[in-house]
């Protein structure tokens, strides 16, 4: 063991250093998330949806794409933090930061609960059983009318300005600064962790969850962890929906939520964090886009879409690109 | 009270001979290849949509269009399992997972595009609407039909597994996949026609479905949660066991609509959630 | 035989150990003491319950009956990670490693887990250079250094198998439990790693399953015998060599192989 030189050393230190360090690319596009404010100042409304959205994916990338637990009832988290700060604001505490924190953490006390049984399931059980807990959820949202506003939605939700400064205005301006800066400091948090000993314990469940204990890991503990860490981020998604939309319906509890983001995730590249928020933006803007058709055919579209990305896209639209880089990289010496 | 009590287990026992045959088929190919296909009561849904058709705008007799119904769905099946799923048999369950919920998605809305979201209608001859009297109940002609149906696809499915030598790959395909190919068996051939007889019986519940519970687009998803608690209760690749769990839904899920409607759905979900969490390996514990 | 208690001089010690699967006694009264520091062979016919003893001794299956023993203490209800951080490692006799992790990633991973940081989520990784440095190094002495950037799926198969002694390795394990090391590598290739085996510090005590008896007798210091789920004779490579039992054994193997 003695003879590793020091360079090498230093050179393993560096590999894993160099992995971690910020990308321009990486800049250049946090940087072009301020341009909706002067170039598409008509688009803040959706340019702030689009940031939701891509916070959601954010989250569901962390149990799906770095720890390999597949979910189908991800909207749970995000619909339960949605309901959370509307009802907050409903009965008479619209100040928007406090609610936001409130849902979040209530969600993430959710999610820390059912990762007890989360962490029990792999395969086609954890798909079956997160598809089920959604599911009853969403029911249970359905028969608590009174409460919820069942399916006419919740009405009545109000908010104050931001730091009692900055009335959230119909263009959408305060909303999107809003999103953006929840994106943003939650996907460094997302970041660091992921290139933590704890991201990479993750992956380590993710490629081969059998063998870590044989390394002497908990990774049942580890789990827990990352869901309700996860669990968290889908609830300051929904609060951030519901606050700067002003209406909650129980659409955010759906199935067909939890399969949208999933269709992000995946589209974008799951385990590379900026997967999801590549997917979302494509997804967000097409939707928009084809907001006149009805949304039975925008389903059709959805679906030979994901067909498509499983046959002949695998890890979505990120790795393609690394292939396509890698390709032309090795052309041109 | 007791009239009440023999209605509901004779109509649950029935509304179950129904979740058999939109079962059975899911339980024999998800125990053989472990491919989650999410997409198969779509197959169910064509089924029915042929059956509406077929009266509909041709005006053949209801029993007349049953073995189509049952071809139509058996045809798409050994189509697409040809093209879309036989790539996929060694994915990931998240691969098999998302792209079958594709199919799902597309099935859903080309139901949507060519039929309307709204209810089909389905006009059944004069003597499926009859009802039987014994004493003070009343038992509809057609829900015994149903269940006759039902019974007698279970007798033709346990011998034509226990007797033919087809059934007997079969088995050997689903205890031991890698034997069964060290053996000679064409396991993937095997698999094929499994699954094309699995959806064919889909398609056939699909449209024995529509005067009990209806048909609209969205049948393709709400009752896959119904086939996957079937599933997870009987067993994989279990004919006795999909029979028994389907009876015992049917039954249970009846009473709970009957007894505690203000509930709906919501029991159903919670026994799902609670059976996958008591026996996850009975379910889907080999791979 | 006399059967061993769980003396204190052994630093792994089964007694009594059982387990059937069905009708199949795969251990049966599997009582073995491991002094430290030994290198120890574990031989036998197949279907002898060699596997089966480091799945009951590592907690991968439970005993039906017996205890086990780890420096004098009863690990029988202990959980295999537990085990593992008290310092029982072992390799698995198919890889099962992680491969769109690098060599370098999964063995730094193993010492991090060992080090108690594998749970931090808010400090970078390359802040763990102590960590880094000892999985580099782990992986330098089982000469995987050069290729340790690349992917586990994309390294030779031999090297693999390596990487699996790494994994167990940076456990710092005090005892490590060896199934078919050189499983499937070519068979000139196994004396070079069992030289790594070899040149391990004399403070990790080895158990290893071969195959080859050749490579037993080389590197082996004591070898126990298992047949039918039983201890069949424990010695010296001399003695092994010169059992009767044993010959009976083989050589009934090799006439019916």
């Amino acid at each position: 063991m003695a003879t590793v030189s020091l360079e090498a050393v230093g050179g393993a230190h560096g590999y894993l250093r160099a992995q971690t360090r910020w990308r321009r690319s990486e800049i250049a596009f946090w940087l072009a998330t301020l341009l909706p404010f002067l170039l598409f100042p008509a688009y803040l409304q959706l340019a702030s949806q689009i940031a939701i959205t891509a916070l959601f994916a954010v989250s569901l990338d962390l149990i799906l794409g770095y720890a390999g637990i597949v979910s189908l009832g991800h909207a749970a988290f995000f619909g339960l933090g949605a309901y959370t700060a509307g009802l907050f604001s409903k009965f008479g505490w619209g100040e928007p930061l406090s609610g936001l924190i409130l849902a979040s953490a209530l969600a993430g006390v959710v999610g820390y609960a059912a990762s007890f049984v989360i962490a029990h399931f792999r395969h086609l059980a954890l798909i079956m059983i997160t598809l089920g807990m959604g599911l009853l959820l969403q029911e249970a949202a359905n028969s608590a009318s009174e409460l919820t506003g069942g399916v006419d939605g919740l009405q009545g939700v109000r908010m104050r300005p931001l730091f009692e400064l900055f009335p959230f205005d119909l263009w959408g301006r305060t909303a999107y600064t809003y999103s953006l800066a929840a994106l943003f400091l939650t996907f460094l948090v997302a970041r660091r962790l992921t290139h933590s000993p704890f991201g990479l314990s993750l992956r380590g469940i993710r490629e081969n969850a059998v063998r870590m204990p044989a390394l002497g890991a908990p990774s049942r503990t580890r789990v827990r962890q990352v869901y309700t860490i996860a669990a968290a981020m889908a609830g300051m998604a929904g609060a951030l929906l519901a606050q700067t939309t002003l209406t909650v319906s129980l659409e955010v509890l759906s199935f067909q939520r939890s399969a949208d983001v999933l269709v992000i995730l995946i589209l974008g590249g799951a385990g590379r964090l900026y997967g999801g928020v590549l997917g979302a933006i494509i997804y967000m803007v097409a939707r928009d886009q084809f907001s006149g058709i009805n949304p039975q055919y925008w389903y059709f579209w959805i679906g030979l879409l994901l067909i498509a990305v499983v046959l002949f896209l695998p890890n979505g639209i990120l790795a393609g690109l690394d292939r396509a880089a890698a390709r032309f990289r090795r052309r041109s010496p | 009270m007791i009239s009440s009590f023999v209605g509901v287990l004779f109509d649950g026992f029935a509304y179950g001979m129904l979740l058999f045959l939109l079962s059975v088929g899911l339980s024999v190919t998800l125990g053989m290849m472990n491919f989650v296909n999410l997409a198969h009561c779509s197959f169910a849904m064509l089924g029915g949509y042929v059956t509406v058709t077929l009266m509909d705008r041709l005006g053949w007799p209801f029993l007349a269009t049953l073995p189509v119904a049952f071809l139509a769905a058996a045809g798409a099946s050994a189509a697409l399992e040809r093209v879309l799923f036989r790539p996929l048999y060694r994915a990931s369950d998240l691969d098999q997972c998302l792209l079958t919920i594709g199919v799902v998605f597309v099935s859903v809305a080309g139901a949507a595009y060519l039929y309307g979201t709204v209810q089909q209608p389905v006009q059944l001859p004069g003597y499926l609407r009859r009802a039987v009297t014994l004493g003070s109940f009343r038992f509809p002609v057609y829900r015994l039909f149903l269940i006759g149906a039902a019974l007698a696809v279970t007798v033709v499915l346990v011998a034509a597994l226990e007797c033919t030598r087809f059934g007997a790959r079969v088995r050997a395909a689903v205890d031991n996949q890698r034997m069964a190919r060290g053996l000679g068996i064409d396991v993937d051939g095997v698999f094929a026609v499994t699954f094309a007889l699995g959806s064919g019986l889909a398609g056939l519940g699909g449209a024995l479905a529509i005067e009990m519970v209806g048909l609209d687009p969205s049948f393709a998803f709400a009752y896959l949660i119904y086939v996957i608690i079937v599933v997870s209760v009987g067993g994989l690749a279990s004919i006795g066991g999909s029979f028994a769990a389907a009876a015992l839904l049917g039954i249970s899920d009846m009473a709970g609509k009957y007894y505690v409607p203000q509930l709906g759905a919501f029991l159903i979900y919670l026994v799902m959630v609670g059976l996958l969490m008591w026996r996850p390996a009975g379910l889907f514990g080999r791979r | 035989m006399n059967t061993p208690g769980p003396a204190s001089s052994s630093i792994l010690a089964t007694v009594g150990l059982q387990k059937s699967f069905g009708s199949l006694a795969a251990a049966r009264e599997v009582s073995v003491a491991i002094p430290p520091g030994v290198r120890y062979a574990l031989i036998g016919p197949n279907g002898a319950g060699k596997t089966t003893l480091i799945n009951l001794m590592t907690g991968m299956l439970r005993p039906d009956a017996g205890r086990i023993f780890l420096g004098g203490e009863d690990i029988t209800s202990v959980p295999p990670a537990e085990r593992v951080k008290r310092g029982l490692a072992r390799t698995f006799q198919i890889n099962t490693l992680f491969p769109r992790l690098t060599a370098l990633e999964a063995v730094t991973l193993a010492v991090c887990e060992r080090q108690g940081h594998a749970s931090t989520w808010w400090r970078s990784l390359p802040a763990y250079r102590d960590a880094i440095d000892e999985a580099y190094a782990i992986l330098g002495s089982l000469a995987l250094g050069a290729d340790c950037y690349r992917l586990t799926r994309t390294l030779a198969y031999g090297q693999q198998r390596l990487l699996e002694i790494a994994l167990a390795l940076a456990t710092r394990p005090k005892v490590l439990l060896l199934d078919e090391p050189a499983a499937g590598v070519p068979r000139g290739q196994s004396p070079a790693l069992f030289g790594a085996i070899a040149g391990l510090s004399r403070d990790i005590t080895v158990l290893f399953i071969e195959h080859d008896m050749d490579v037993v007798f080389r590197f082996a210091s004591r070898i126990i015998v298992m047949v039918g789920g039983r201890v069949l004779v424990e010695g010296t490579p001399q003695e092994i060599a010169a059992d009767a039992r044993v010959r009976e054994v083989y050589l009934g193997q090799t006439r019916h192989a």
